[in-house]
């Protein structure tokens, strides 16, 4: 069914560029400035905040015609604390320094917005294959932009980069960048970018004359879903 | 009594929720954006922190630990604070309904603030007494608020200045709250 595959992969993609949940949705701020201060946090929280994620969504979607209406959001939340705990365990016997240096927000991750926004409005409304895409598309947006936040904290603020120091920065890094007050500026800074880069698409796509040939033809599927 | 108010203050200030642990980020930039909204904001959080508090640490000391249950404790402590923002949702529509209308769908979000379940958690695992816990939520509900006003005078300002296009809106706001966090590190030392 190549259909259905692509609306799976479009379920996916549609996660990391178009509604990155958060530079796009601006949801899950919180783990996104806390943790961001070395790009190799921002990634172990990505994918712990993935298999979370996917865990909750695979779960709530295949429970959604059982659980009752008025009862759901707790019943997400009790869903989405056991897999929190789940992954406190596994870091914390298997890769114990990852647990030690993400401590509070890792529990926090129970009361992020993504997750529960997503169970909200997507697993408790889709099947079990869309909802486990959808779960992947938005945890590898979020680990991205975690990354990247990471990343910039981590070269400015501390002159390295995943651990390995840069000559020339490492010598005067600019403490600031990653102290709180730079976790709020790197982000809106990034989100002005992304603002940038986005205002930029809609003459390009008037400019376009059909999907042929073009990049992004996987990713918008507007005109496909109405044609 | 020095040692609780060294609580208060630096929960209150020192490490402030907000501005320098990052949490309930979501209401600080979506609720920030009217003064009387922000203090009825803050208030709400400050109540829930402290009920939650109140009710998760007898909890995690008179059920949870004697039955070797502590890893219960995310799942319990958010099922409370769920039941404790029902509450003060339900009090709020029937006592003062012009500030439930304008925290609007805010209010329920109180369950997901990461700032409420943040403070129960830290109260346990920085093992303080039952007194000095209650202290602690009390100190970062008035940390909370005091961000969340302190920066609605800034938005305030905001509105009437002249930002560059792709900067409107959360960008800007952010930028704002980092400077805003700089303040805030001025009283970094001050309890040491």
């Amino acid at each position: 069914m190549p259909e259905n595959k692509t609306s799976l992969g479009r379920e996916v993609t549609k996660g990391i560029i178009k509604e990155n949940p958060t530079l796009v949705m601006l949801l899950g701020m919180c783990p996104t400035l806390a943790v961001t201060t070395q790009a190799m946090n921002g990634i172990g929280m990505g994918l712990a905040t993935t298999f979370v994620l996917l865990g909750s969504n695979i779960v709530i979607s295949a429970l959604r015609k059982v659980i009752p209406d008025k009862v759901r959001i707790p019943a997400f939340i009790v869903i989405i604390a056991s897999f929190v705990t789940l992954i406190g365990f596994l870091l914390e016997g298997f890769v114990p320094s990852l647990y030690e240096s993400l401590g509070i927000y890792l529990t926090l991750i129970t009361v992020n917005c993504i997750i529960f926004g997503r169970a909200e409005m997507f697993a408790s409304k889709n099947g079990i294959l869309a909802s486990a895409a959808d779960a992947i598309g938005m945890g590898i947006g979020f680990t991205l932009a975690l990354f990247t936040m990471g990343s910039v904290r981590e070269i400015i603020g501390s002159g390295s980069w995943m651990g390995i120091s840069i000559p020339v920065i490492h010598d005067n890094p600019m403490l600031l960048f990653i102290m709180p007050a730079g976790g709020f500026f790197t982000l809106g800074m990034i989100i002005a970018i992304v603002n940038k880069l986005a205002n930029k698409k809609p003459p390009q796509e008037i400019e376009c004359g059909g999907c042929e040939g073009c990049p992004m033809a996987d990713k918008c599927g507007g005109k496909e879903a109405a044609e | 009594m020095k040692a609780l108010m060294v609580i208060l203050l630096s929960a209150m200030l020192t490490d402030n929720f907000v501005l320098s642990k990052f949490m309930g980020i979501c209401p600080f930039l979506g609720v920030s954006k009217k003064l009387d909204s922000a203090s009825g904001m803050g208030i709400a959080v400050t109540f829930v922190m402290i009920c939650a508090t109140a009710v998760t640490y007898p909890i995690h000391h008179a059920v949870l630990v004697p039955n070797g249950l502590e890893y219960f404790d995310t799942v319990v402590f958010i099922l409370v604070i769920a039941l404790f923002v029902q509450l003060v949702e339900t009090a709020l529509k029937k006592t003062i309904p012009s500030l439930y209308k304008s925290l609007g769908v805010y209010l329920p979000l109180i369950t997901t603030n990461c700032a409420v379940l943040g403070v129960t958690v830290l109260n346990i695992d920085n093992s303080y007494s039952f007194v000095q816990s209650i202290v602690n939520s009390f100190g970062a509900g008035l940390g909370f608020m005091l961000a969340l006003v302190i920066f609605s005078g800034v938005r305030k300002k905001m509105e009437y200045a002249d930002i560059p296009e792709t900067f409107k809106g959360v960008p800007a706001t952010l930028i704002a709250a980092s400077i805003v966090s700089v303040s805030f590190m001025g009283f970094s030392g001050l309890f040491s």
